[in-house]
């Protein structure tokens, strides 16, 4: 069933039934189904090996859509919850077609991936709220990738590492060949009969961030690799690709703001603004923090931080709440007094002071319950805190400081249901495909919900693994 | 801060796994921690002990090297592992025996063997050690049954006591916050998770070695290693029921039960310590204790040696090598027995002490 002509990655003259380039979920899916469509497959990876995978690395579950619950799964979770879920996170910013395509596919893919030796779990500690929704990868995103690589090398992938792609030969929307750099092979020209641009969106370019958010952009960190750099993304668009999604949106979360400026993954998130209050560096309170409950209020505060002065924030909370939310990578910092804690955090003790004690004097009596929006609110100070508002009075008190964390960029390439690209006249491309968040976009133009990136790589990218095979064996 | 610069960074390493939890389904390193907010030293050779060098959460792990949050659980828990064998060896003047193993394991052993040799060659006269003796009581002929009963006993007995103590300090060591006795369903269930090596199987894809792939026969060289062990034990406590019992002495005929199960037994002990040397000399280095290297090969040499003058001595039995070979034989076993409390033998009984705490813990959980 595979073909039995071998094709070589290192000369002029090497020439692919398929190109994948990118080195995640999506182009692995791709290339894994193109090859088992009966295509030769090429997969260019620009990371280094470690770092391949892009934010794949940092993932750890999938939204799939199943009518019954699973030996994973608690419940059934029918294509039209996930439909009414996705039309809420993205405020309608969706295109229903192909949403519902990609939904209605998703539910094979919890049997695909596994036979591409994806292991599945019961959802995580601490994550039970997912438990029906999503399935989560045995060992994380690392080893799923691990899975998919293996996979993929056994079927006969081609992959390289540290391959830098710097230009697209495209005429006439079909594209002809691409040239790459690798540290010792030099820079080459790959010519493949179909396309897969796999290659995730531009979220570690800061420059290209700071088009849309001035110098503040240089304080934000990034928690995927430094190679997201969406130099593909802009290829494309620049060579005559129709663009989709806002191009100023990215997803933003509050991360420890000690964490390093990449790759931080999931494990410098902060989860515990309901137990607490959020000062800016003036120790100044600036949004509601009981506005509502996981997972929306983790994903508001990452913009919220960002329109702060230095792009810096700090949530504060007393000693009763510390065993209330999942142990952290950094220890909070504590202070005895309110003032001492001040100092540390290099906030103005007096300032701070004000703000907690103000705060504890709004605070309402009411019954804690920090899985339901509960009744207990402060009154008459402003901003207010609507839910799970308690005084801060127990020292020592604690504070994590928190910085905007870069999670993924929303504009993409417009593409159809086969994952084929559109050119901007709106004409299909011959030969390019997209999957994965160089396209997530189309259906997710804005907001997130847990595990619908992985859910978009996985589906269109075995879409157009098999369409690209399919185009190449015409 | 810890006692050791190696349970500092098991807590570090504990503190970064305890915010991510991707590993929880791979093997009971994770799950257990995910009990405990802080660890303590105790905490620390617990889930060190817990762990089965699997590997897998190091080729899974988006933080291992080269990330600069530089998460390599299996080498820092292999080397706390080595650690807390010496902090709970009993008795403490000797635990210093850890620190250079394979060196202190083979002159032990030389010694033995020596002592065996030359007793015999002072205590009995030549004719007899090189002699062939056939028929039951043919081995007493060099050394009176009496006398090798009571030898062997007491080093037994010995590295009993030195193990019981040692597991005692330990097993106070890990016992917070449940504390006390164990209760039998969880030995029960700590037996069968160590008799099927239950999490030395990477989650389930298989282990890692040498490279990024799980290719590791790591387990079944384990299994025969431990099962023939445990044969060869069967084997000799068989003989000296024959012996005080039935009345009947050693040697015994190729088909009697004793020489049966001594026989698959030393098989396993000569196939299995040498598929575990291949498959530690070709280990990534990433993920090797170094330092322990002499530990580990020590004891596997031990065994294979066990089982490859057993089964010398099974062959040539009627043969005039028989003399020296018992000699042989009989001082690797004397090495094996009193060095157990102070090698790598006390990573099973540690390990299944840890399985047991695991076990109880997980009731704990369940019922609470």
């Amino acid at each position: 069933m595979f073909p039995t002509s071998s094709y070589r990655a290192d000369g002029m003259s090497s020439k692919y039934d398929v190109l994948v380039i990118g080195g995640g979920n999506a182009a692995l899916c791709a290339a894994i189904s193109a090859r088992r469509g009966g295509a030769s497959v090429l997969v260019l990876e620009g990371a280094p090996k470690f770092y391949r995978g892009g934010n794949t690395r940092h993932t750890r579950n999938m939204r799939c859509a199943h009518d019954a619950a699973t030996e994973i799964l608690t419940g059934p979770y029918t294509e039209d919850e996930f439909w009414e879920d996705l039309l809420r996170v993205t405020g309608g910013q969706t295109d229903e077609v192909l949403a519902r395509h990609m939904i209605r596919e998703s539910k094979d893919i919890l049997n695909w991936i596994v036979e591409q030796g994806v292991r599945w779990q019961p959802s995580l500690g601490g994550t039970l709220s997912l438990g029906r929704t999503n399935s989560f990868f045995l060992g994380g995103g690392r080893a799923m990738l691990n899975a998919l690589y293996l996979t993929a090398e056994r079927l006969g992938v081609d992959v390289e590492y540290d391959a830098e792609v710097t230009d697209l030969v495209i005429e006439d929307g079909m594209f002809l060949a691409a040239r790459v750099k690798r540290p010792i092979k030099g820079e080459t020209a790959i010519r493949a009969t179909s396309l897969v641009a796999a290659a995730g969106g531009f979220e570690a370019n800061i420059e290209w961030l700071k088009q849309y958010w001035g110098e503040a952009a240089d304080n934000f960190l990034i928690r995927g690799t430094p190679y997201n750099r969406g130099s593909i993304l802009k290829m494309l668009l620049d060579k005559g690709v129709q663009e989709v999604g806002d191009p100023t949106q990215c997803h933003a979360v509050a991360i420890d703001a000690r964490a390093p400026k990449f790759d931080g993954g999931i494990i410098t998130r902060h989860d515990s603004v309901v137990f607490g209050i959020v000062v800016n560096k003036h120790a100044q309170r600036f949004y509601d923090e009981g506005e509502d409950i996981w997972p929306k209020r983790y994903a508001i505060w990452g913009r919220l931080v960002a329109a702060q002065p230095d792009q810096i924030a700090y949530i504060i909370f007393d000693s009763t709440v510390v065993t209330s939310f999942m142990p952290t990578l950094f220890p909070p910092i504590a202070g005895q007094t309110v003032a001492e804690l001040a100092g540390k955090l290099e906030l103005d003790p007096a300032a701070l002071e004000k703000t907690i004690t103000e705060f504890n004097a709004a605070v309402r009596p009411g019954t804690f319950d920090h899985t339901i929006l509960d009744d207990c609110r402060t009154e008459g100070i402003t901003p207010q805190k609507t839910h799970w508002a308690r005084r801060i009075e127990t020292p020592p008190y604690l504070a994590y400081p928190v910085r905007p964390g870069i999670t993924f960029t929303y504009l993409g390439t417009r593409v159809n249901k086969e994952a084929r690209m559109l050119m901007a006249d709106g004409k299909p491309s011959g030969n390019m495909f997209a999957a994965g968040e160089i396209m997530a976009g189309n259906v997710l133009g804005k907001g997130y919900a847990a595990g619908m990136g992985m859910t978009i790589g996985s589906v269109f990218g075995r879409i157009a693994g098999r369409e690209a095979a399919k185009h190449a064996r015409n | 801060m810890h006692g050791t610069k190696i349970l500092d960074e098991a807590d570090r390493l504990m503190t970064v796994c305890n915010s991510c939890r991707y590993c929880e389904g791979l093997c009971a390193v994770f799950p257990a921690m995910e009990m405990r907010r802080a660890f303590s030293d105790g905490d620390l050779n617990y889930l060190a002990n817990l762990c089965h060098s699997c590997g897998a959460c190091y080729v899974d792990c988006q933080f291992s090297p080269p990330h600069e949050f530089n998460v390599n659980v299996p080498k820092t828990l292999a080397v706390a592992r080595a650690e807390s064998y010496a902090a709970y060896a009993w008795p403490q003047a000797l635990s210093g025996t850890f620190a250079r193993n394979g060196l202190v394991i083979s002159i032990i052993a030389a010694l033995s063997m020596a002592a065996f040799i030359f007793g015999f060659a002072a205590l009995v006269d030549h004719s007899v050690l090189f002699g062939a003796h056939t028929g039951p009581g043919a081995f007493y002929k060099l050394m009176p049954h009496n006398a090798m009963a009571a030898w062997f006993s007491a080093a037994f007995l010995y590295a009993i006591l030195a193990l019981v103590m040692s597991v005692r300090a330990f097993w106070r060591d890990i016992g917070a916050p449940i504390g006390g006795r164990a209760d039998g369903g969880s030995i029960f269930q700590a037996i069968r998770d160590a008799g099927e090596l239950r999490y030395l199987h990477g989650g389930g894809v298989g282990c890692y070695n040498e490279d990024d792939k799980p290719t590791d026969r790591r387990k079944l060289f384990h299994h025969l290693t431990f099962y023939g062990f445990l044969l060869c034990f069967a084997a000799t406590s068989v003989a000296t029921l024959y012996h005080y019992l039935g009345g009947r002495e050693a040697p015994y005929p190729w088909w009697d039960l004793p020489v049966v199960l001594g026989t698959l037994g030393g098989i396993g002990l000569i196939v299995g310590p040498i598929g575990l040397f291949v498959a530690k000399s070709h280990r990534a280095p990433e993920l090797l204790d170094e330092q322990r290297y002499g530990m580990d090969v020590g004891f596997i040499a031990m065994l294979f040696l066990t089982g490859l003058t057993g089964m010398l001595l099974l062959l040539l039995r009627e043969t005039a090598a028989m003399g020296p070979l018992l000699a042989l034989h009989l001082g690797v076993v004397f090495a094996l027995f009193i060095t157990m409390p102070y090698g790598k033998f006390v990573h099973g009984i540690y390990r299944f002490t840890a399985l047991v705490r695991y076990a109880q813990e997980r009731r704990s959980e369940a019922g609470a």
